[in-house]
């Protein structure tokens, strides 16, 4: 019997009834990953030593002491490889933790290892990683999502019980339904993004993994909350998450979006959502049409403003000061576009082209400014639907995981991989994807729920009651 | 706004990026797939938008006191840099 397939909460319990020490859990981890993640890749980096060395010091009177966490590789650790799955970082040592880490830390976590992502978080496969490939632990054919797709797939192979990563227009959610987690992307602004490598600032949220709700609960309440080194997280004190899972929904109002089911939507998973809804209806919750009618807009409003903001943050990737530095270069210019021609995939490329052409002088009003307004009408969608629902109930992804190389060829086909994860990003409001079936031929199908503003409470209730009727979690791929 | 409009190599020199001709070739014709997909932005009736948005969830500024704080060591700060000497990072030089 393995450590490695249980929950956090039920190691907590066995860690506080002393039937078990934080290093028998790391040990039990490190015998799975070195017998799994080769088929998989989920992990850039994994320390075992080291994690058995701190297991030795957790404290388990802590809230998450001596429960391993694996981490997206664009999250800063003190003295550990950044890399972000790229060139440009493949050498790159944090100088400092980010503050997710120092949480983490505060609450007796582990840190366990480094999850592949796609190149700077540019993509929805983790094909886009510069340093190796992910695959799914249900088809090592198929993408496990992304672009935090080692964490869920380390997740979902049990080589992590839980993991963090980061969601920019739906790189949570996406590889959580791909890879059947649960995956959360938290409201803008509940948990401080410094020490996160930036990718587009307006939209970055930092999230849990977790093989069940109860455990993605126990993650956010660790990591969440305000910051003093990051302005744009706001003073909400941190709810305690798990009174909220009362395990009914009743009175509970649900909203359906029309405009997530439409053509394109795989019959499979509109099936599996439809039943899901269904399930809500018949326990009590009140479940009404709403609509989003803004929603057809938002992969293109996302692919304006999203590389608009990579294209300044990643400038700070000039040769000069760390990472790559081209060899021989004859002046600044020609450091700076050798050692970024270099260091970048041609996903990063692609988009900070794009973003600097939106906001370059002449098309700016046209793009950007134009993206913008329309960003400010799916806010105000959301503003008007949430006044008659408590959540909003979608598919998370059009279809289950696709094939890898199958949209690798087309960015465009790629990047509609996220038309329904992407509104939540550019209102602000939090989302959350957990599994709801699986399609005919065994691939995970995910339920999204989106709620208002700083309402994790309800979607984790909503979450937690749904999956304690459907032990969806139960299932496990076979490696 | 047509999407040919959209010259790779110009824009990729104010971006600072080195393009090989096949890239140049490639992302020309990815990129107008792409701006010929988000024109449908231009169709968007945006009238009833405010130029400033009123939005309570929208970030706010927040300052921290003026305090002295620890900072990041020099050593640290300079522990990734390509190239260094006398505790300063040394880049090509930008004038003759």
């Amino acid at each position: 019997m393995t450590l490695a397939t249980l929950s956090l909460t039920q190691l907590r319990q066995k860690l506080l009834a002393r039937e078990i020490s934080p290093a028998d859990i790391v040990r039990d981890l490190a015998a799975r990953r070195d017998a799994v993640d080769p088929a998989i890749g989920a992990y850039l980096r994994f320390d075992a030593d080291r994690a058995l060395a701190d297991a030795l010091h957790a404290d388990i009177s802590l809230p998450l002491g001596g429960i391993p966490v694996a981490l997206k590789d664009n999250i800063n650790t003190t003295g550990d490889l950044c890399t972000c799955a790229s060139r440009f970082l493949a050498n790159f040592r944090s100088p400092y933790d980010a503050t997710v880490t120092r949480k983490l830390r505060a609450a007796g976590a582990i840190l366990l290892g480094r999850c592949n992502m796609d190149e700077f978080a540019m993509g929805s496969s983790t094909e886009n990683s510069a340093l190796q490939p992910t695959r799914n632990p249900w088809d090592t054919q198929r993408v496990p999502g992304g672009s935090s797709g080692g964490s869920a797939a380390a997740v979902a192979a049990d080589t992590a019980i839980v993991s963090l990563g980061s969601d920019t227009g739906g790189s949570i959610r996406q590889p959580a339904a791909f890879c059947g987690v649960v995956g959360l992307k938290p409201t803008y602004g509940r948990v401080s993004r410094y020490g996160l490598v930036a990718f587009a600032s307006s939209l970055d949220q930092i999230g849990p993994f977790a093989g069940s709700v109860e455990d993605a609960a126990l993650l956010l309440h660790a990591i969440a909350g305000p910051d003093p080194m990051e302005n744009t997280s706001r003073p909400i004190p941190v709810p305690d998450y798990t009174a909220a899972l009362t395990g009914h929904v009743e009175g509970l109002r649900v909203g359906i979006p029309k405009e997530y089911f439409v053509e394109g939507l795989d019959p499979e998973v509109a099936s599996a959502v439809r039943a899901a809804i269904d399930w809500f209806a018949n326990h009590g919750a009140r479940v009404t049409e709403v609509s989003l009618p803004h929603t057809p807009a938002a992969t293109a409003v996302y692919y304006i403003i999203a590389t608009a903001e990579a294209s300044a943050n990643l400038a700070r990737f000039d040769g000069v000061r760390y990472g790559h530095r081209a060899p021989d270069a004859k002046d600044p210019l020609d450091l700076y576009r050798r050692s970024r021609a270099q260091g970048f995939g041609p996903e990063v490329k692609r988009r900070i082209i794009l973003g600097t052409y939106v906001l370059s002088s002449g098309y700016y009003d046209a793009y950007y400014n134009r993206a913008q307004k329309v960003r400010q009408l799916i806010r105000r969608d959301f503003t008007t639907a949430f006044e008659s629902c408590d959540i909003i109930l979608a598919p998370t992804t059009p279809t289950p995981a696709f094939r890898a190389g199958e949209k690798t060829a087309d960015p465009l086909q790629m990047y509609l991989a996220d038309i329904f994860t992407i509104a939540a990003n550019l209102a602000g409001v939090p989302a959350l994807s957990l599994p709801c079936g699986f399609s005919s031929c065994g691939l995970p199908i995910g339920l999204q729920i989106i709620g208002p503003h700083f309402a994790e409470e309800t979607l984790f209730r909503a979450a937690h009651a749904y999956e304690q009727a459907h032990p969806w979690k139960d299932r496990k791929p076979a490696l | 706004m047509s999407a040919s409009t959209l010259d790779v190599a110009y824009v990729a020199d104010l971006a600072r990026i080195d393009l090989a001709p096949d890239e140049k070739a490639l992302f020309q014709k990815q990129l107008a797939d792409v701006l010929g997909y988000v024109n449908q932005l231009q169709k968007v009736d945006i009238s009833s938008v405010p130029d400033t948005p009123i939005d309570p969830h929208l970030p706010t500024n927040v300052l921290r006191l003026d305090e002295i704080r620890p900072g990041l060591p020099t050593a640290d700060a300079l522990a990734n840099a390509p190239a260094q000497a006398n505790s300063l990072i040394t880049a090509p030089k930008i004038v003759e």
